[in-house]
């Protein structure tokens, strides 16, 4: 076995060193009716690197990947090109095979690193102070509804409609053995957004208000209103971005008023990975810092007095309150705030402009072509570089279509919102810097062939 | 003009004071690099990525165009290689050396494992891509639920949680699920003191009172007192086994069996899995729910910090209440059941815990993994990580006190404590000291139950040389701390910082970085 060093000599040395004739003699505190005599049946033994790649390489064959085919899905997920250099510098063993920095006098390139991280992710969601990741948008999401309810003691959150569904389920499973009260109900197609309607629902009882921006239908708005309304009645807003990238063009949630801003940091250096590994963000007001949940770096100095950052405000985390943590929180998404942050850093502000104005232009010439195809409606006033269809039949079915045909279109408020018929023929399409004018003329021929 | 013949010096001189290492004017030391913020070397007119022209159009952004500024550097592509190198050289890893850390299970990160992750069949697919388009990725999910089931002896595994701790929210989540499915409302749930601190916080989190079961001397959970504290009010006992003590809880089956007799479930911290993969199966043991951190057993990378992957095992009785989605085989398709594609046999099920599927990315790792090693491998896995643990602790436990070095042999942990250190001298100490040393430390302070605990877990990927060297460090620092050597309360001396301050960091928190003079303004 080629991980394991030992040799048979090695393992005969140290049986004598211990004392015993037997590694099975290790295992004597093992009930013996527990112990397996031998290994387990009905599974293969070791193999070669040559046919582990082999296997694994045929099953990635089996899927029809985003570059081997016009592609427009975005829904919390999107695709972007990210430089070679960011995977290079990722796959360096000293950030990927290190641990959680806490021995900080050996783990300054992490910390420096999340220190870099926590200030580029504050400006860009235009916050004061942002923590060192979450898991993923979702879960940010609903570590911000719980952060809500600590800070205003009180159990009530209004959703929007716009907010994505899977971090509506999310919310509500929590909120199942919480006690949270969650408000929400599925989108309608409609241009515009639902704040005039969240306004009217905040009441004495609501901790926050929980409004995606852009949302799910890719529509945008000024948050202001609704974060005036909100804290006039006691509320905290809490806005969510899953596409990072739409923030080098339009103003930044922290900016509108939002309290806590999380998002979903995928879209920046990252990358699709069918759903997983991802990057929560998570930002919010300075006042709020102490409710935050998840790990925080700290600048500080050493005995020697030189700069240096450490892990710090631990006295929220589970490994010192155990039951009276702010969350049970432990591992983070390290290596993807890397990622981000080395995107970030070799994008800049010019960058990050550039790179969003170009998503914009690019989804706006597309939304015109697309929309000009019979039984096609645009439905957005205004959005950055995701849109919604209407269509003349069901999107889910034109989805599975188009997929036989090589196109992947989009996503289907039906897979989004199966419990909500009535906006079945919406398709929920995103345009980034990857799609080509041939991939829009390719959408819209194949839309043309199967709405016809 | 006369040609110099004698050439540079090839030999060092004598240096009359050896020791008079002089400072430089960069603050570098050869290869150890200072390196500035990126907020200090950067600009917001600099970029290392190039885009093609935008096409002209009218905006749609209505009155949201965000027209200040942002405050984000941009460095050249050189500049970012060589700023991330720089600070990657000021990390300790697993790729530098031995990273003996107690419960995390250092172990070797196999670079196949990145190339198959990294394959455009599974690095490049959307979480929502048609599932007719995805049957690849779908039976990669499927077939390592199959190894997990297998390996544990459980009936079925929920693969979305993210990392260990939402692993434990899931099988908290199921129990409760399946008590209230059955109308029973229980408040309770037992922790063993010597617990992971994610154990009590995420069963408060799941509105449950956390009540603590005592150890007894020999390290392990207390029979009797658990016995005596069962009832209609317990909804669960968390687990961990093998314990952090380091030890195998020999009663495991006499408590399930309480347990269950008592209607209440047990729970598994599945953390220390690797010390008895291929050779215990938790399902035999009575445990309802296990989270196995794939990224300690099955190697996946800790990359700093996460991300983490937790799938969860389930006995029969919890696996109704899975959380969505998951992986079924239907003939020769695979099917992802989701809100949309969910049955009636799946009327039970707790909700979605994430967006999407879980952690793809650590699916492709660990499976690799998995196959490499096969059903014989993963058995040796265990035998070595559990051999190369006591190796350590017989070979120091006449330097460094075990406080159960009498239990019988320990599983993939030696643990150790202060006892015997000369006055004023710590574990805080000896672990600095390692630093020095070229080691990564050990677990400090960690299982609670033992005073300046060290918890020292090698892992079945060290060599016996490097162990052999690491076991000569522990030894020489044991003996320096008892024989009160000032020298070592300074370490470490040789890192790229000496100790720091943690209580400032946390008395006036910087958690941004503020151009110096809006920091001064604000002073």
């Amino acid at each position: 076995m080629r991980y394991l060093p030992l040799t048979d000599a090695d393992r005969q040395d140290m049986l004598s060193v211990i004392g015993v004739s037997s590694v099975d003699d290790l295992f004597v505190d093992v009930p013996a009716e527990a112990r397996l005599s031998g290994k387990i049946a009905g599974l293969p033994d070791h193999a070669s690197e040559l046919a582990v790649e082999r296997h694994m390489a045929a099953l990635a064959r089996k899927n029809l990947s985003a570059g081997e085919a016009p592609f427009f899905l975005g829904a919390g997920a999107y695709r972007h090109h990210v430089p070679a250099s960011v995977d290079h510098l990722i796959q360096r063993g000293e950030f990927l095979t290190a641990y959680t920095p806490y021995q900080p006098e050996i783990a300054q390139g992490t910390l420096q690193v999340l220190f870099e991280f926590q200030t580029q992710v504050a400006r860009l969601l235009g916050c004061d102070v942002a923590n060192a990741s979450m898991y993923d948008g979702s879960t940010a999401c609903w570590e911000a509804i719980g952060m809500a309810r600590r800070i205003t003691k009180r159990g009530k959150a209004l959703l929007s409609s716009g907010l994505h569904p899977h971090y509506v389920s999310v919310a509500r499973t929590m909120a199942k053995f919480t006690g949270d009260a969650l408000v929400h109900e599925a989108p309608r197609l409609d241009a515009a957004t639902d704040i005039d309607a969240l306004i009217a629902g905040i009441d004495k009882d609501t901790s926050c208000v929980v409004i995606q921006y852009p949302d799910i239908l890719g529509r945008i708005a000024d948050l202001t209103p609704l974060a005036d309304a909100a804290h006039e009645a006691g509320a905290l807003l809490v806005a969510v971005v899953t596409e990072p990238v739409a923030l080098g063009a339009c103003r930044a949630p922290g900016h509108m008023g939002a309290d806590i801003v999380v998002g979903e940091g995928q879209s920046i250096g990252v990358g699709l990975q069918f759903g997983g590994p991802y990057l929560g963000l998570f930002a919010c007001k300075q006042k709020y810092v102490r409710q935050m949940p998840g790990r925080l770096c700290g600048e500080t100095v050493d005995a020697a007095g030189k700069r240096g950052f450490v892990l710090t405000l631990s006295t929220r985390e589970q490994h010192i309150r155990r039951e009276k943590a702010t969350s049970n929180i432990c591992t983070n998404s390290g290596l993807c705030a890397l990622a981000f942050s080395i995107h970030m850093t070799l994008l800049g502000e010019k960058g990050l402009r550039e790179l969003a104005s170009l998503n914009h232009a690019l989804a706006v010439q597309a939304a015109d072509r697309l929309a000009q195809v019979p039984g096609v409606k645009l439905l957005n006033d205004s959005f950055f570089n995701e849109f919604t269809l209407v269509l003349s039949k069901d999107a889910r079915e034109v989805v599975r279509n188009l997929a036989d045909k090589g196109v992947l279109a989009g996503v289907s408020l039906g897979r989004l919102f199966p419990d909500a018929p009535e906006i079945g023929q919406g398709l929920v399409v995103a345009v980034t810097e990857t799609v080509t004018v041939e991939d829009v003329e390719a959408l819209a021929a194949a839309l043309e062939e199967e709405l016809a | 003009m006369t040609m110099l013949k004698e050439g540079r010096p090839t030999a060092p001189q004598a240096v009359t004071e050896a020791d008079a290492a002089p400072a430089t004017a960069t603050g570098n030391r050869a290869l150890m690099l200072e390196e500035a913020l990126i907020f200090e070397i950067g600009s917001t007119d600099t970029t290392g990525v190039d885009f093609a022209q935008a096409p002209k159009v009218e905006s749609r952004l209505g009155s949201l165009a965000r027209t200040e500024a942002i405050g984000l550097p941009g460095l050249s592509e050189q500049e970012t290689v060589r700023h991330y190198t720089r600070l990657s050289r000021q990390n300790y890893a697993i790729d530098l050396g031995l990273f003996p850390l107690g419960s995390c299970t250092m172990k070797h990160n196999p670079r196949l494992n990145e190339k198959v992750a990294r394959m455009p069949g599974f690095a490049d697919l959307h979480p929502l891509s048609p599932q007719s388009t995805v049957q690849g990725a779908l039976a990669v999910i499927h077939e390592l639920a199959e190894w997990l089931i297998k390996l544990t002896g459980m009936h079925s595994v929920a693969m979305s949680p993210k990392a260990g701790a939402h692993g434990e929210l899931c099988g908290l989540l199921a129990i409760r699920a399946a008590l209230e499915a059955r109308g029973d409302a229980r408040s309770v749930v037992l922790v063993p003191e010597s617990a992971h601190g994610t154990n009590p916080a995420t069963a408060a989190f799941c509105g449950y009172k956390v009540e603590d079961i005592p150890a007894t001397p020999d390290g392990r959970v207390d029979l009797e007192a658990l016995k005596a504290r069962l009832g209609p009010d317990v909804a669960a006992v968390m687990i961990t086994n093998p314990n952090t003590c380091g030890l195998f809880e020999c009663d495991m089956k006499t408590i399930s069996d309480a347990v269950h007799a008592a209607g209440a479930f047990v729970y598994c911290d599945g953390a220390n899995f690797n010390a008895i993969v291929g050779r215990v199966r938790p399902g035999d043991l009575g445990v309802d729910a296990m989270h196995i951190n794939l990224h300690k057993t099955f190697s996946t990378p800790h990359g700093g910090g996460g991300p983490g992957s937790g799938p969860v095992v389930l006995s029969q009785a919890l696996a109704p209440f899975a959380p969505l989605p998951f992986v079924e085989r239907r003939g020769d398709q695979f099917v992802l059941v989701e809100e949309e594609t969910a049955e009636d046999h799946h009327a039970q099920t707790f909700g979605r815990m994430v967006a999407f599927h879980g952690q793809m990315g650590m699916f492709t790792r660990a499976l690799a993994y998995i196959l490499s090693h096969g059903a014989d491998g993963l058995r040796q896995v265990a035998g070595d990580a559990v051999l190369n643990a006591n190796y350590v602790l017989r070979s120091l436990d006449d330097v460094l006190d075990a406080p159960f070095g009498k239990s019988g042999p320990c599983m993939h942990e030696a643990l150790f404590s202060d006892k015997g250190l000369a006055e004023g001298f710590t574990t805080l100490d000896i672990a600095k000291g390692l630093i020095d040393e070229g080691f990564h430390p050990m677990t400090m302070y960690f299982p609670l139950v033992v005073h300046g605990a060290m918890l020292v877990e090698p892992t079945e990927t060290e060599s016996k040389a490097a162990l052999d060297q690491f076991i000569m460090a522990l030894r020489s620092l044991a003996e320096r701390a008892k024989a009160g050597e000032v020298a070592l309360k300074g370490a470490p001396y040789y890192a790229p910082r000496r100790r720091l301050d943690e209580t400032l960091a946390a008395r006036k928190p910087v958690l941004t970085w503020t151009e110096p003079q809006v920091a001064q303004a604000a002073e």
